[in-house]
């Protein structure tokens, strides 16, 4: 890990992942048809970002293919090329590849050049057909850090005129100009930025001389005096001439990725007249500091994920300021780590405060004590720190979708199944590890949406749908719980083949009397596959059930709703935060526990007059106009045999989904505090209607219920009965 | 703590000696290879757990983390006694699964090798959780089985 190399390297990787999905992001757009004049520009520079770095590593294969891939990209931004549908699918393909290219160079796995090869000739296709314009992109950048050979131009010494040499090898212009062609003087300074960001002066005017024969001056501003000295900036500046039938926007393109880091200044000539005008310009232009030659080799690499946000283009031959691109907030990239241990300091420093608050408390102090208020403030500073330190490590599940939207394309194309994915509440924030941890199941769940959920497009057509069919994934915060659903508008599920496969299978027995929740929970048994010809997609020995597992282990839950005909929708439930939630601590049986305070509507004090009982054991209670189902905690939880209700017993009005009241019975409410989850699942396993434990500020651990699942559990069996069977 | 199958350690003599932690339960003695104990303490009030099976105690907080507590004696389908201050948890550590096992008293550490170790009759379908059996100055000592002792997933998630 000593290499500075790997060190550089694992940063370009990791720049590589939010290109690309910047890059994904364009062209999601570009396929929705809500794209801009930029959103072309930002994939462009994506590409074109990837691939220079990749050009600095000697990744070869990346460079190739992220060069042809820019190339046919070049050609749409300059408007050679009209994007359409297939012009747009192939990008998205690109960018898969692409990925996969990066994650395989990261990984140092061989690759595999059928992958790409395929695509570079897709991509070949569409150029070779089109370039006459002459929007030909750069040759091959070898982006290798370099500095300008200073030296040569001494020290602060005269004006100097020095005609770049290099600007003879250039490819000869093969464009057939007029000879009389107005041209364009590029006024070009760069900043100290410049050089330091690793970009390179001579490339850039030789792209330009791509455009036209180049009349190139370079003027170097001695410093007035040493103080100049120290203010380090730019001090050449360039003046081109180019013959050429461009437009100014062509000029303004090839510079682009200086925005901000440059004086540039394009003005179309009439009369080629550079003499005049590099005088003119050696006169006005104020000295300025040349770059330290030791700066440069040492300057930070190149930061393409800040020129990828640059702002469009201004309008040409307007005078560039030395203004910055607009940044996005800066970031730290730290290690998860250093969080993770963060998150469980902060977790003691909970505990903590709430022991110490229990001792206060014991103490008699006054309430308006400076001990109290303090306690106070301390309080308040803990509930900030800690949710700040939750923030960190949420995150959008953005980059989740966009993985999502690639296997969709990648499944509906290998069963050949037209599918549009739709997203929402891309911008939902869930913690890091959930979203890690979520992207295998939802794979499993959308290739199970485009392959078993979805008809084919005859049958889609008689049924008189829209023959594209649609998945719908969304992320929501509902009550406390991140809600990810992924929907599509298929058939539903064919109920009677479940059963028919579960009782084959042997699941179930033939005569077994199942509601329709109860058959679609045979989905998630394990070893049920209802594919009755197994696709490329399916039978891949990974089911449901699996799923199931993997949701469960995040705390979190997998429900179905279907309806034949109109669609199959998975709702993922998982818990907001893993580290730590408001609770009301509650004593049932003589056991204390706590109750997530979302979760609670309202608390009741019972009047014996508000119950009612329909059927044996089973009693509702009347909420003003509602009648609300009652469940004794101590007995949903085993802890005791039902007791009779009391004047005064307190219930707790729980609403596990919209429009559903449930009455939970509790003895007492003791607090309501902040707890630390502790979990369970490593050392014991699911223990139900327990969401975790926590640890009150006696020491003694207090068990965090799940009401939901309480709730589901006990009004249907039908779920526990079922996973026995399978067991 | 060293091994004690090193031949060096081992005292007397014969190799690929292992060292057991021995306590009582009732008026039995049982004892558990010691290199899966990571530390003994005395009881505490556990949390009970909804819908556990009778021989999960509950759970206690073992220095900020939650440690399930199983009562060796109903695991074992011996008699059921109230856990009292003098009765002990073994915290035990198998395939990374820890857990505390409530036991009356710890009495020893002891050492045998594998020849002194009996298969136990195969009578009672408890049987499953001796492993060997020795005899000890004419006590009968039961090597238990921890991973059979320690419940598996399936049985705690009914």
């Amino acid at each position: 890990m000593s290499d500075p190399m790997q060190e550089i390297m694992a940063s370009f990787f990791i720049e590589c992942e939010e290109l690309h999905e910047s890059l994904v992001d364009a062209l999601q757009a570009l396929a929705d048809g809500d794209a801009d004049v930029e959103t072309i520009n930002v994939a462009f520079r994506a590409v074109h970002s990837i691939k220079g770095g990749a050009g600095a590593f000697g990744l070869d294969d990346l460079v190739n293919f992220a060069h042809q891939f820019e190339t046919v990209m070049d050609a749409c931004r300059s408007g050679d090329l009209a994007m359409d549908d297939p012009l747009n699918s192939l990008f998205l393909r690109c960018s898969d590849v692409l990925s996969d290219l990066i994650r395989c160079s990261r990984d140092g796995e061989p690759i595999d050049t059928a992958m790409s090869g395929g695509l570079i000739e897709e991509l070949a296709a569409y150029v070779s057909s089109d370039n006459e314009g002459g929007a030909e992109p750069e040759e091959e950048i070898d982006f290798q850090p370099m500095t300008l050979d200073l030296g040569e131009l001494g020290g602060p010494g005269d004006d100097m005129a020095v005609d770049l040499p290099s600007l003879d090898d250039l490819p000869p212009i093969n464009l057939d100009f007029p000879s009389t062609s107005p041209g364009l003087l590029v006024e070009f300074r760069p900043d100290r930025e410049l050089y330091e960001s690793g970009n390179e002066p001579l490339f850039l005017i030789k792209t330009l001389a791509d455009l036209g024969p180049c009349q190139t001056t370079v003027t170097l501003d001695p410093p007035k005096s040493i103080e100049d000295l120290k203010n380090l900036g730019g001090r050449l500046s360039w003046s081109i001439l180019v013959e050429t039938v461009s437009q100014p926007d062509a000029v303004a393109e090839i510079f682009e990725f200086t925005d901000g880091l440059c004086q540039l200044n394009v003005t179309p000539q009439q009369d080629a007249e550079p003499d005049a005008v590099i005088s003119e310009l050696t006169e006005e232009t104020t000295p300025v500091v040349t770059p330290q030659a030791d700066d440069i080799p040492t300057a930070a690499p190149p930061a393409p994920a800040e020129t990828s946000k640059a702002n469009p283009i201004d309008s040409p031959s307007t005078k560039r300021s030395e203004s910055k691109p607009a940044k996005a907030s800066p970031t730290v990239r730290v290690d998860l780590e250093r969080i993770e241990r963060l998150v469980n300091l902060v977790g003691e420093l909970v505990i903590n405060q709430a022991m110490l608050s229990q001792s206060i408390a014991q103490e008699d102090i006054p309430p308006n004590s400076p001990v109290s208020a303090g306690l106070d403030e301390f309080m308040q500073l803990t509930r900030n720190i800690q949710e700040s330190v939750m923030m960190i490590r949420a995150q959008p599940v953005k980059s989740l979708f966009q993985r999502m939207s690639r296997i969709v394309r990648e499944s509906s194309a290998a069963i050949d199944k037209r599918v549009r994915l739709v997203t929402d509440g891309e911008t939902t924030e869930i913690d890091k590890t959930a979203i890690e941890r979520l992207a295998d199941p939802l794979t499993h769940m959308i290739r199970n949406a485009v392959d078993h959920g979805l008809e084919n497009a005859a049958t889609r057509r008689e049924r008189g749908k829209n023959e594209q069919g649609e998945i719908r994934l969304s992320a929501a915060h509902r009550s406390g719980r991140v809600v990810i659903e992924v929907a599509d508008d298929g058939g539903g599920i064919d109920r009677e083949k479940v059963r028919a496969k579960a009782i084959e299978k042997g699941l179930i027995a033939e005569d077994a009397a199942l509601s329709e929740s109860e058959t679609d929970q045979l989905l998630f048994l394990p070893g049920f596959s209802t594919a009755t010809e197994v696709s490329s997609l399916s039978g891949r020995g990974v089911g449901m059930d699996v799923v199931r597992t993997q949701i469960s282990s995040l705390g979190g839950r997998v429900s179905i709703e279907s309806s034949p005909g109109v669609g199959t929708t998975f709702s993922i439930s998982l818990p907001l935060t893993l580290a730590v939630l408001d609770g009301m601590v509650i004593t049932v049986a003589g056991e204390t526990l706590v109750i997530p305070l979302n979760a609670i509507v309202e608390t009741l004090s019972l009047a014996v007059d508000d119950l009612r009982t329909v059927a044996e054991g089973q009693k509702v209670l009347r909420v003003r106009e509602q009648f609300v189902s009652v469940l004794d905690l101590g007995t949903e939880l085993g802890y005791r045999a039902q007791i009779p209700v009391e004047e005064g017993t307190i219930a707790l009005l729980i609403s596990p989904e919209e429009g559903v009241l449930v009455a939970l019975l509790v003895d007492t409410i003791e607090d309501q505090r902040q707890v630390v989850i502790k979990g369970m699942q490593e050392s014991y396993g699911r223990v139900p209607g327990v969401a975790a434990a926590t640890i009150l500020g006696d020491g003694q651990i207090a068990l965090i219920l799940d009401p939901n699942d309480l709730i589901q559990n006990s009004s249907g069996d039908d779920v526990v009965i079922l996973q026995k069977k399978a067991s | 703590m060293t091994v004690a199958s090193d031949p060096q350690v081992s005292e007397t003599g014969a190799t690929g000696e292992t060292e057991y932690l021995s306590f009582r339960i009732g008026e039995n003695e049982y004892s558990v290879e010691i290199m899966s104990v990571r530390e003994i303490r005395g009881w505490t009030r556990t949390t009970s757990l909804p819908h556990a099976p009778d021989f999960v105690r509950g759970v206690i907080n073992l220095r900020g983390t939650v440690l399930p507590v199983v009562d060796l004696a109903l695991r074992l389908g011996l008699e059921e006694t109230e856990p009292e201050d003098r009765n002990v948890i073994i915290v035990v550590d198998v395939e990374s699964r820890v857990m505390g096992l409530r036991v009356d008293a710890v009495s020893d550490i002891l050492s045998f090798s594998p020849d002194q170790l009996q298969p136990p009759p195969e009578m009672t379908s408890k049987s499953r959780f001796v492993r060997a059996l020795t005899i000890l100055d004419d006590r009968m000592v039961r090597l238990l089985d921890l991973e059979e002792v320690l419940p598996s997933n399936k049985e705690v998630a009914a």
